[in-house]
């Protein structure tokens, strides 16, 4: 998947949209760091170092300490529900099928053709399984007061943070909050890792 | 806890509402919608407040073991809903569809295992394909939804609330009777009946809370459009004072149209189709099939308000290539109203009737579907046949001059009328016709839910039937008749004239039975003896005993009705003098009965006598 012209663009779009799904939901630090870079850096590449810092810095703390005592427990995601997402997403949107298939031949106008057919389903897949709404509904751009106290994991301030709240700044992200997840239920048995079965027309 | 219960049996959808009893008080209705617990994909169960109502039946080895399983059935035998009908886009030959249809069409042995249907290009092998009949079809939908409750409500079990279930107003009464049948097999022998139009008209009161008396006025006659996925069925209530109280009558049913939102789809579908081959772009079966698909979602857009000049509509392979095979198109709102609007709903005369091509010889085992697909046509028809449908009320003064009867306000159901432009187009054809006529425009009812009313307005009904509300009356909405052959010298090569004597009068309450006939027929023991059976919509006069010398236009032949006379204590071959009695049960359902001149005996007769 190279950087390069529309189609890599696109693809990127899915895919850091899909990673950024799965990893905000199963995740909670890579949710963070998403919401941060996303907040602060919107167009450009994230810079390598920062968060990369952030995440080891915490890893070895708990590596020097589970010796002794654990006191951070870290939640382990079951791969199910994040399977059975990605499952949704093929029947309703084939985002498996898009997302795997060569682009490098396709004119941006074919792409966005395949396009409409995985934006329509997949929204409609997630509109049924994990509705979502903006966190913050003002609109991008918009002057921003942030009160001694605000939820932190719902806003993330970036860029100069310093002193104490009140903060004013502006809107550089709405971020996204999943309302409810109403996944389908599996009878006992059921292979989640098969997205979609191959079929043999008769 | 105790709830009354509404279930509306769709041809493509079923739901079920449920008045909560404790918490409701007074016009404030505690009305809710289950959610309906089915497979949406092998092994994946996921709840919905609708359930398609398509049944899949798998080859043994097409599933994993087990996929098919239920909260409350391990191992069910096929699929109900959203899975079946997502297999059977497939895999069409094992699809179970619009089982209702073939439930209310009378040329159908609807306890003959005939569905899926054989098509007439089918190889030998579909032969194999296991076949359920019309009515276990309903069976299965009404168990689920039946086990789906219960399986919410242990301490409620549906069994034990009241129970409302819906059937389109013009069904005859042999499928009325099928639907009663299929609630008792499936263990909800307790349901009462109701008319879709009129739960819509409930469902309509009930989200007013208390407020419909101020949109709805003494002089009233309200036209309900019922506009679903398959069929289309009108009803006119009167609004009319009775003892200083607002009374709700229903005064007409219309027929039975094969017309609905899936046709529009269907049709829209083959007209991109055609464009696409004309430019060398051929679709495969499944391409056909999300094609239909794509055309709903574009119909919807395009007839909404605001609409785009053109929408995409795009058809992916089947294949996981997706981007290399997608065929794209626009469909453009030129096309849909030029094809949909003017096609279902062109503006006509009242006059003007729908057209009616005569079948082909050999036609295609299949549904009788509507021949015309103009709504309005269907609707002119109806109007005007029904111009003497209040003649009986007090205060509906006859218009002089009028061509129809005139509605003064009109209720819309069903999904395809979400489409304001749609709406808009039956408006302005009602009004026209009443600006013709000398009458002032109809108005429209707002506030309905055109998906959910019927299973709302069941629900509610459920709920002033134990006396705490509005009802509507009006009893059956025919009058019934049997053929009866004059007693005139044969002539050779001609059939002896058939004279129609009437059994049931129209307007008969629920529980309320007819006295039998004086003129009696002659019942053979030992044998089963069929009779022709009529209807009237319009005959409203004729009381029981009312002999027709003719056949006329304004009767419609029904599926024929019999009895087999037991031959205890006669003589093989005997012919017994008989009288017709009818009553309609509290369940809804018209029931014949043959009196015998001596002792006190009574047999039943079936409505439906085919494949006995």
């Amino acid at each position: 998947m190279s950087e390069t012209a529309a189609p890599g663009f696109i693809t990127r779009l899915f895919l850091l949209s899909w990673v950024a799904f799965f990893r905000t939901l199963f995740d909670g630090e890579f949710a963070a760091g998403v919401v941060r870079l996303r907040a602060g850096l919107s167009a450009l590449p994230p810079p390598r170092d920062e968060p990369k810092a952030k995440q080891t810095k915490p890893d070895k703390k708990t590596d020097t300490k589970t010796e002794k005592k654990r006191d951070v427990v870290l939640r382990e995601a079951g791969p199910e529900p994040a399977l059975q997402l990605l499952a949704l997403l093929q029947r309703e949107g084939r985002f498996v099928d898009f997302i795997e298939e060569d682009m490098s031949s396709f004119s941006d106008a074919e792409i966005g053709g395949a396009a409409r057919v995985v934006h329509d389903g997949c929204k409609k897949a997630l509109a049924e399984h994990m509705p979502l709404e903006p966190v913050r509904t003002e609109n991008e751009g918009a002057s921003i007061t942030l009160e001694k106290g605000f939820d932190a994991s719902r806003v993330r301030v970036t860029g100069n943070v310093t002193g104490d709240p009140p903060y004013r700044g502006s809107l550089a992200h709405r971020g996204w909050r999943v309302t409810e997840v109403r996944l389908p239920k599996m009878v006992e048995g059921h292979d989640a890792k098969i997205i979609a079965p191959a079929e043999v027309e008769l | 806890m105790a709830y009354a219960i509404g279930i509306d049996l769709g041809t493509t959808h079923c739901a079920l509402a449920a008045v909560d009893l404790d918490l409701t008080e007074g016009d404030e209705i505690a009305l809710s919608v289950l959610e309906i617990p089915q497979s949406t994909s092998p092994g994946q169960i996921e709840s919905k407040k609708l359930l398609p109502s398509f049944l899949y039946l798998p080859h043994g080895g097409e599933l994993p073991v087990g996929s098919l399983a239920l909260p409350w059935d391990a191992a069910p035998s096929f699929a109900v809903g959203e899975l079946a009908r997502v297999l059977g886009q497939k895999t069409p030959l094992r699809l179970v569809s619009s089982a209702k249809s073939w439930l209310g069409h009378a040329g159908a042995d609807r306890r003959a295992p005939i569905l899926p249907v054989l098509r007439s290009s089918s190889t030998e092998g579909e032969a194999d394909v296991e076949r359920i009949s019309p009515l276990a079809a309903q069976v299965a939908y009404l168990a689920h939804l039946r086990a789906a409750w219960n399986e919410e409500h242990e301490d409620a079990p549906i069994e034990e609330q009241d129970l409302v279930l819906t059937v389109p107003a013009s069904f005859d009464p042999a499928a009325r009777e099928l639907t009663a049948e299929a609630a008792r097999e499936a263990g909800l022998g307790h349901a009462v009946l109701l008319e879709e139009p009129q739960a819509a008209l409930y469902s309509w009161i009930e989200r007013s809370h208390g407020h419909w008396r101020e949109d709805a006025k003494v002089g009233d006659v309200i036209l309900v459009v019922d506009l679903g996925g398959g069929t289309t069925d009108f009803s006119l209530i009167a609004v009319h004072d009775v003892n200083g109280s607002l009374e709700l009558r229903r005064v007409a049913v219309g027929d039975h149209i094969l017309l609905g939102g899936d046709n529009m789809d269907l049709a829209l579908a083959a007209t991109v189709k055609q464009r696409l081959e004309t430019e060398g772009k051929v679709l495969d079966a499944f391409q056909s099939a999300v094609l239909v698909h794509a055309c709903r979602g574009a119909k919807e857009a395009l007839l909404a308000d605001g609409a785009p000049e053109s929408v995409p509509v795009v058809v992916p392979t089947r294949g996981s290539k997706l981007v290399a095979g997608t065929i794209r198109t626009d469909v453009r709102r030129l096309d849909v109203t030029k094809l949909l609007v003017e096609g279902f709903f062109p503006s006509v005369e009242i006059g003007a009737r729908p057209i009616a091509r005569p079948r082909a010889a050999l036609t295609e085992m299949g549904l009788p579907y509507a021949q015309d697909a103009a709504v309005t046509r269907h609707l002119a028809a109806f109007l005007s046949r029904q111009i003497e449908a209040t003649v009986d009320l007090a205060g509906f003064a006859e218009r002089a001059g009028a061509t129809f009867l005139h509605p003064t306000a009109v209720l819309f159901n069903g999904g395809v009328l979400r489409s304001s432009l749609l709406r808009t187009r039956l408006m302005d054809a009602l009004n026209g016709w009443l600006k013709a006529d000398g009458a002032p425009p109809a108005r429209v009812l707002e506030g309905a839910d055109l998906d959910l009313a019927v299973a709302r307005g069941a629900a509610y009904y459920a709920y002033v039937r134990r006396g705490k509300g509005v009802r509507i009356r009006g009893g059956t909405a025919k009058s019934y008749y049997v053929g009866v052959e004059s007693a005139t010298p044969a002539v050779p090569g001609l059939e002896p004239p058939l004279s129609a004597l009437c059994v049931a009068p129209f307007g008969m309450e629920e529980g309320s039975e007819a006295r039998p006939a004086k003129q009696e027929l002659g019942l053979v023991v030992g044998e089963p003896v069929q009779f022709r059976f009529f209807e009237s919509a319009t005959r409203r006069d004729d009381t029981v005993g009312t002999m027709l010398d003719r056949i006329g236009d304004d009767l419609r032949e029904l599926p024929a009705i019999g009895a087999t006379m037991p031959a205890e204590g006669r003589v093989a071959g005997e012919v017994v003098p008989v009288r017709l009695g009818a009553a309609v049960t509290e369940v809804g359902t018209l029931r014949l009965e043959a009196f015998p001149r001596a002792g006190g005996e009574r047999w039943k007769v079936e409505l439906d006598v085919r494949g006995r």
